[in-house]
C-alpha cells in the first residue's frame, strides 16, 4: 500500500506539473485546454470504476466471495466522485469554449445518468441492513446499470453532437500531439493508482468496521450472560 | 404450463381492475400530471404544442413508475409469491406474465387516453400517430424494466424512493427514442429509425429482465 501511495503522488505531481506548466499552449484554445489533464482522466476513471464495480459484482454473484462484494462497494463512492469531477471540470471548460456551462448533449447526459446509477447503487447498500442480502441486490443493480457504459463510450460516435469524438483510444493512433499526450497518459496512470490506493484503504476500513461491529455484539452478549 | 401462465396474467388483470381499481387511479394520475404543465408553464398555445410530446412521455413514465410497486408487493406480503416459486411454472415466466398484465392494466389505458390529452395540449396533428406507435412499441419496455426495480425492492419496507432512483435512469433510452420518433415524424424525415431503436430497447429488455427479476425474487424469498 505505501508503494501504491508513492506511485500515485509521484505520477500525479509529474503529470500535472508537465501538463499545467511545461506542455505547449494550444493554438486555438490557449491555456484553457489544460483542464483536459484533469477532465479526461476523471471521465475515464468514472467509467473504469463502474466497470470494476460490475466485474467485482459478477464475481461476487458467481463465486460468492465476500471480498468481491466489499471491493465493489468500496469502489462506488470513488467512482461517483470521479463522475462529479468530470462533469464539473467539463462544465468549467464549456463556459469559455462552448459559451455555456451545460448542454443536453449525448455524452454529457449519459455521464449524468451514470452519476445517478452510482447514487442508486450506494442507496441500495444504505437501504438494506442484512449485509449478505445487500451485496446480492447491489450486485444485480450494478450489472443492470453496466448497460450504460457502452452507451457513454460510443455516444459521441453515434450522435453527432457538441462533445468532441475520441482522440486517444481509436483506430489509427491518437490524434493528439505527443507533447500533450504524454502528460495526459501520466495523469491517467496517476488517477488509476489513486483509485487503487483509496480502494485498498476503503476495503480495509470496511473490514475493520465489520470486526468492530462483531466485537461490540459479542460484548453485549457477554454482558447479558453475566 | 400454458394454462398456468395465462391464469397468472388473468389474475393480475382482475386485481388491477377490482375494488379500488389501481388502473383507473393510474390513468387519473396521468391526466393530472399532464394538467399541471399548462398551469406551470402558462397556457400559451405555441409553447404547449412545442412541449406536448415530452410532457405526455414523462407523465407516462411517472404513471408507470407509480404502479410498479404493486406488481410484486401484495403477492410477496400474502405469500402468493412463495406459492409461485414452488409451482412448476418457472419464476421467469411468472415475471413475463406479470409484466404483460401490468402493461395491459396501466400502459394500454394510458395510450387510449393519449389522443384526448394531445388535444388538450394543442399537439400537432401529424404528431399523434407517431406518438401512439412509439408508445405502443416503447411502453412494454417500461413494464419489463420496471419489474427489475419492483423485484429488487420487494422485501424493503420503504422501497418506493429507491425504486425510482434505480429505475428512472434505465428509462432514459425509451424516453429519448420515444420523443425522437415523434419529432422525426413531424419534420417529415420519417420515424422508422427511432421506432426500430425503440423496438430494440423493448426486445432487449424482454430478453434480459425476466432472468434478472427472477433472480432478485429468489433472493427476496430466501
Amino acid at each position: 500500500m505505501p508503494w501504491c501511495f508513492f506511485v500515485t503522488v509521484t505520477s500525479m505531481v509529474v503529470g500535472l506539473y508537465w501538463g499545467l506548466f511545461i506542455a505547449p499552449e494550444d493554438y486555438q484554445m490557449g491555456s484553457a485546454y489544460r483542464i483536459i489533464f484533469v477532465h479526461v482522466p476523471s471521465s475515464y476513471m468514472s467509467i473504469f470504476c463502474y466497470g470494476f464495480m460490475a466485474v467485482a459484482s459478477a464475481v461476487g454473484i458467481i463465486w460468492k466471495h465476500p471480498l468481491a462484494d466489499q471491493s465493489a462497494r468500496a469502489a462506488a463512492p470513488i467512482g461517483a466522485i470521479f463522475t462529479v469531477l468530470a462533469l464539473f471540470t467539463g462544465s468549467l471548460w464549456g463556459k469559455p469554449m462552448w459559451g455555456t456551462y451545460w448542454i443536453w448533449d449525448a455524452r454529457l447526459t449519459s455521464e449524468l445518468v451514470l452519476l445517478f446509477l452510482y447514487f442508486g447503487y450506494m442507496a441500495v447498500w444504505g437501504a438494506i441492513d442484512d449485509r449478505a442480502k445487500a451485496a446480492r441486490v447491489a450486485a444485480i443493480v450494478a450489472l443492470v446499470g453496466a448497460v450504460n457504459l457502452p452507451i457513454i463510450k460510443f455516444s459521441v460516435d453515434w450522435w453527432n453532437t457538441l462533445h468532441q469524438p475520441a482522440s486517444i483510444m481509436k483506430s489509427g493512433g491518437a490524434s493528439i500531439h505527443p507533447d500533450m499526450l504524454w502528460p495526459l497518459l501520466i495523469c491517467i496512470v496517476a488517477f488509476n493508482f489513486y483509485f487503487v490506493t483509496v480502494l485498498l484503504v476503503r476495503i480495509e476500513s470496511q473490514i475493520i468496521n465489520r470486526q468492530i461491529r462483531g466485537l461490540q455484539i459479542r460484548m453485549v452478549e457477554e454482558k447479558d450472560d453475566g | 404450463m400454458n394454462t398456468h401462465f395465462w391464469s397468472v396474467v388473468k389474475r393480475d388483470i382482475k386485481i388491477g381492475w377490482q375494488g379500488g381499481s389501481t388502473s383507473s387511479m393510474v390513468v387519473a394520475f396521468f391526466i393530472i400530471v399532464v394538467t399541471l404543465f399548462p398551469l406551470g408553464v402558462g397556457p400559451e398555445q405555441s409553447v404547449l404544442a412545442r412541449i406536448a410530446v415530452g410532457v405526455i412521455w414523462v407523465a407516462a413514465l411517472l404513471a408507470c413508475l407509480l404502479s410498479l410497486d404493486r406488481i410484486f408487493q401484495a403477492d410477496y406480503e400474502d405469500g402468493t409469491l412463495d406459492q409461485y416459486a414452488l409451482s412448476r411454472l418457472p419464476l421467469e415466466l411468472i415475471v413475463i406474465g406479470k409484466s404483460l398484465a401490468h402493461w395491459l392494466t396501466t400502459s394500454l389505458p394510458l395510450i387510449l387516453i393519449t389522443p384526448v390529452l394531445a388535444v388538450l395540449l394543442n399537439m400537432n396533428d401529424a404528431a399523434l400517430l407517431p406518438l401512439i406507435y412509439a408508445m405502443l412499441i416503447g411502453t412494454p419496455a417500461l413494464s419489463l424494466i420496471g419489474t427489475i426495480g419492483a423485484s429488487l425492492t420487494v422485501s424493503l419496507k420503504r422501497g418506493g424512493v429507491l425504486l425510482s432512483l434505480l429505475i428512472l435512469p434505465l428509462y432514459v433510452p425509451v424516453l429519448i427514442f420515444g420523443v425522437m420518433a415523434v419529432d422525426a415524424g413531424i419534420s417529415g424525415i420519417g420515424s422508422n429509425a427511432s421506432l426500430l431503436f425503440l423496438a430494440a430497447v423493448t426486445l432487449f429488455s424482454f430478453a434480459i429482465t425476466p432472468w434478472v427479476s427472477a433472480a432478485a425474487l429468489r433472493l427476496a424469498l430466501d
